[in-house]
């Protein structure tokens, strides 16, 4: 048991900060925000085509770097600190941990290369709760058709592969539950790109009407999926938690700087006790996340990693649960905090407190908010509610 | 970065469960999940025995380096041990004052002499140690220090007189390490020496304090001209206030992973009550069971980032937010564990003041956001420390 950063994983770090840094300022973000359909195309190519970061997770095998979540983690954390726009967070944290659960070689053959090149947008189509999927998946000759609608999709307009999950009619539950890959450009897709309270994160609804998809398609056993899109949305949780922790201490950064440099009855507001409280009580909530997050993001690592340690797998629930929960409950707490501590400026467009308070509460829904990640943990510490 | 345990560690684990199982019985089963925070009055001269129990086994000091005498145990070792220790039920440790903090202290500033003379006592189970740093005019205002020290004419020995104040388990301590002021008319953190202290000495009295959970865990100890030999100055004089700072230090090491196992056995007690008085089907205190759960977690994993970080006694920043960490934790499970119990939180187990277990945690966890740095302090220390933020203006 070893938990610091090896060097590499430090180097991960500072490389990304530099870059990001420059690439991903106050100016690129807003410039992002007015983008209403998509992404910057020309930052998504430097980042998938020169830095390589879409290829973190994918095995050498499949021409990737074969690196783990850990070193993902550091590297979100950064994107979060610096509201980077980009298909990277769908991509790595949603498609290529579904596909790497995949029990379809061919299909891993097929679209982890092209998830390590960079060239390609993925992301996954799928509710948080078995429950909530109304979907349909239906046999029609050699293959199936795919009916309904996924009201809320990350990045689902800009993706250039959707990894669909759709229900066998008539099933419940966590049974009969199916996912599949599907190119976009496959008919019977309409993608509509919703106006969203964070501007810096695309969300999109995609109605199905009869899009074909064969056997090759399926990424799971039919009617067998629910435990890999489970698995999928907590190890996503936990890349959110990552960028929401980068989030935090930005707010808390911005926060210190401003009050370190506006002064008020002769004296740097930083200087008041009632302002110094305020910034340690964030830190203190920042920091705990941090250990929470780095814990799961090694769990993660174990979950996806082809040796990875069965008991640690066994901790996936907990541990997403744990950051995703203390995540997002800083992130918020510190983007709040930030804006009354900025004062009058704080409420204008023109500082940045409000970015980051906007997605903040975006990523507080976004897999899972705190109630429903205890509620996780609650069941399995105390059995059901009712 | 990695967690998990080795199949070496856990046949550690086995070894480590075996013993205890082998050892906590006849005298010491009584002891069993006793003299915890709250409970530390309970059985004293038994858990000494068991102090001592624990020593034969090798089971003291074993984060301390092979040098020290300690078993140099890794990481992930230390972890199992006190994981099994809790489940065991293992008795909250008399001797964890000296293990925890004197130690590391003397192995970090001591001379070979004070490290071969003193460290043996601690290793044996045989030497209990308790800290004297608060004074009546002295609490979160530390450096404002009045006890005194001055050699003697001979130069052999301190003469030492004062008052300390909160001073847990003085009356069962065969010393007591003392921030004393041996500059005269010195002021503040300048001035200070680190001095040890034998109890054993007429010039020496302590009186309990009789807290509002109505026990008496911490003292007021009375120094009228006590003694001291000379070599019982930890390094030079005046660097008393460097030496007391790195030891709050050594608090969020090791020691930690002892106190977060009391804790989990505390949290288990208010699951088992919640899963069976019906309270586990409320949604709110599902929502504060699982928080109180996760926050327990985050606390453990506070602790493998500060063993994975430098051992010298510099706080890192997941160091300097330990303290308030834990404290908002404690004392939430201590009204939680209220919630949870409903109506039976109200009736004592026996007359006149006879606390149950949680009970007594519902009070006494009152105290865990007040001593070794109220939450007001940790947070001026956080924010000027590791913020950088200005530093608050001192009256005069």
């Amino acid at each position: 048991m070893e938990f610091a950063f090896t060097e590499e994983q430090l180097l991960i770090r500072d490389s990304a900060e530099r870059f990001l840094a420059q690439a991903s300022d106050s100016h690129a973000v807003r410039a992002g925000m007015s983008r209403a359909a998509d992404y910057d195309p020309e930052l998504w190519r430097q980042i998938g085509q020169e830095l390589y970061w879409p290829a973190l997770l994918v095995p050498e095998a499949y021409g990737g770097m074969g690196l783990g979540f850990v070193e993902l983690a550091v590297l979100l954390e950064q994107c979060g600190r610096f509201l980077l726009g980009s298909p990277l967070f769908t991509t790595t944290c949603l498609a290529t941990p579904a596909l790497l659960l995949a029990d379809n070689p061919a299909l891993q053959a097929r679209w982890l290369p092209a998830i390590a090149s960079g060239q390609l947008h993925a992301t996954l189509a799928c509710p948080l709760e078995a429950a909530q999927l109304q979907a349909e998946v239906r046999p029609d000759g050699d293959g199936y058709r795919l009916d309904g609608c996924h009201t809320q999709v990350v990045d689902g307009a800009q993706a250039d592969l959707l990894l669909i999950a759709a229900r066998r009619p008539g099933s419940a539950g966590e049974h009969g539950i199916s996912v599949f890959a599907v190119p976009t450009d496959t008919p019977g897709m309409v993608r509509t790109t919703l106006h969203t309270l964070d501007q810096t994160r695309r969300l999109a609804r995609i109605e199905l009407q009869q899009v074909p998809v064969s056997e090759a398609q399926r990424v799971s056993a039919i009617d067998q999926a629910w435990p890999l899109l489970q698995a999928t949305q907590r190890i996503a949780a936990i890349g959110l938690a990552a960028e929401q922790l980068g989030g935090a201490q930005q707010a808390l950064d911005l926060t210190l700087a401003y009050t370190a440099e506006r002064h008020q009855f002769g004296r740097s507001v930083a200087s008041f006790q009632a302002i110094k409280h305020r910034c340690a009580d964030m830190m203190l909530h920042i920091e705990c996340t941090r250990s929470a997050v780095w814990y799961a993001a090694c769990v993660a690592r174990e979950y996806l990693a082809e040796d990875g340690d069965p008991m640690v797998r066994g901790e996936l629930l907990a541990a997403a649960a744990t950051a995703k929960a203390h995540a997002s409950e800083t992130f918020f707490h510190c983007a709040a905090e930030s804006i009354q501590l900025h004062g009058g400026v704080g409420f204008t467009w023109e500082y940045d407190p409000h970015l980051y308070f906007k997605r903040a509460r975006a990523s507080e829904q976004l897999l899972g908010n705190p109630a429903w990640h205890r509620e996780c943990l609650a069941t399995e510490l105390l059995g059901a509610c009712a | 970065m990695k967690i998990g345990f080795s199949k070496s560690d856990e046949a550690f684990r086995q070894e480590v469960a075996g013993w205890l199982a082998a050892h906590l019985q006849g005298e010491f089963a009584q002891l069993r999940f006793r003299g915890g925070p709250g409970d530390e009055h309970s059985f004293p001269a038994e858990r000494k025995a068991w102090e001592r129990e624990l020593a034969s086994g090798g089971w003291v000091g074993v984060g301390w380096r092979a040098e020290d005498g300690g078993r140099g145990l890794s990481i992930s070792q230390q972890v199992i041990f006190h994981e099994e220790y809790a489940r065991a039920g293992g008795p909250g440790r008399m001797g964890h004052i000296g293990e925890g903090l004197v130690g590391p202290t003397l192995a970090a500033f001591g001379t070979p002499e004070q490290r071969q003379r003193l460290l043996p006592g601690i290793l044996q189970g045989q030497a209990f140690w308790c800290q004297g740093y608060s004074e009546p005019g002295a609490g979160s205002d530390l450096a404002n220090v009045q006890t005194r020290a001055r050699l003697d004419a001979s130069g052999e020995r301190w003469l030492i007189s004062g008052q300390k104040i909160w001073t847990s388990l003085a009356h069962e301590a065969d010393w007591c390490f003392v921030l004393a002021r041996t500059e005269p008319g010195s002021v503040g953190h300048q001035g200070l020496s680190f001095l040890l202290v034998p109890m054993d000495q007429a010039n020496i009295r302590v009186q309990p304090i009789q807290q509002l959970t109505g026990t008496s865990e911490f003292n007021e100890v009375f120094f009228d001209q006590a003694e001291t030999a000379a070599n019982n100055l930890v390094g030079q004089p005046g660097e008393g206030w460097k030496i007391a700072m790195a030891l709050l230090g050594f608090e969020r090491g090791v020691s930690t992973l002892g106190q977060q196992m009391q804790f989990h056995n505390e949290l288990e007690e208010v699951l088992r009550i919640a899963r069976a008085n019906g309270a586990a089907r409320d949604p709110l205190l599902r929502q504060r069971l699982a928080r109180a759960w996760s926050g327990l977690k985050v606390l453990r994993y506070n602790s493998l980032r500060m063993l994975s970080g430098p051992q010298d006694g510099s706080l890192a920043r997941e160091a300097m937010i330990y303290k308030l960490a834990w404290s908002n934790w404690h004392v939430e499970l201590g009204k939680l564990a209220m919630d949870v119990l409903g109506d039976a939180a109200e009736v004592l187990d026996s007359a006149p003041y006879g606390l149950s277990r949680l009970q007594s945690l519902f009070l006494f966890t009152r105290a865990d956001t007040i001593y070794g740095g109220s939450n007001e302090i940790q947070r001026n220390v956080i924010a000027e420390r590791a913020l950088g933020m200005p530093r608050e203006v001192k009256g005069r």
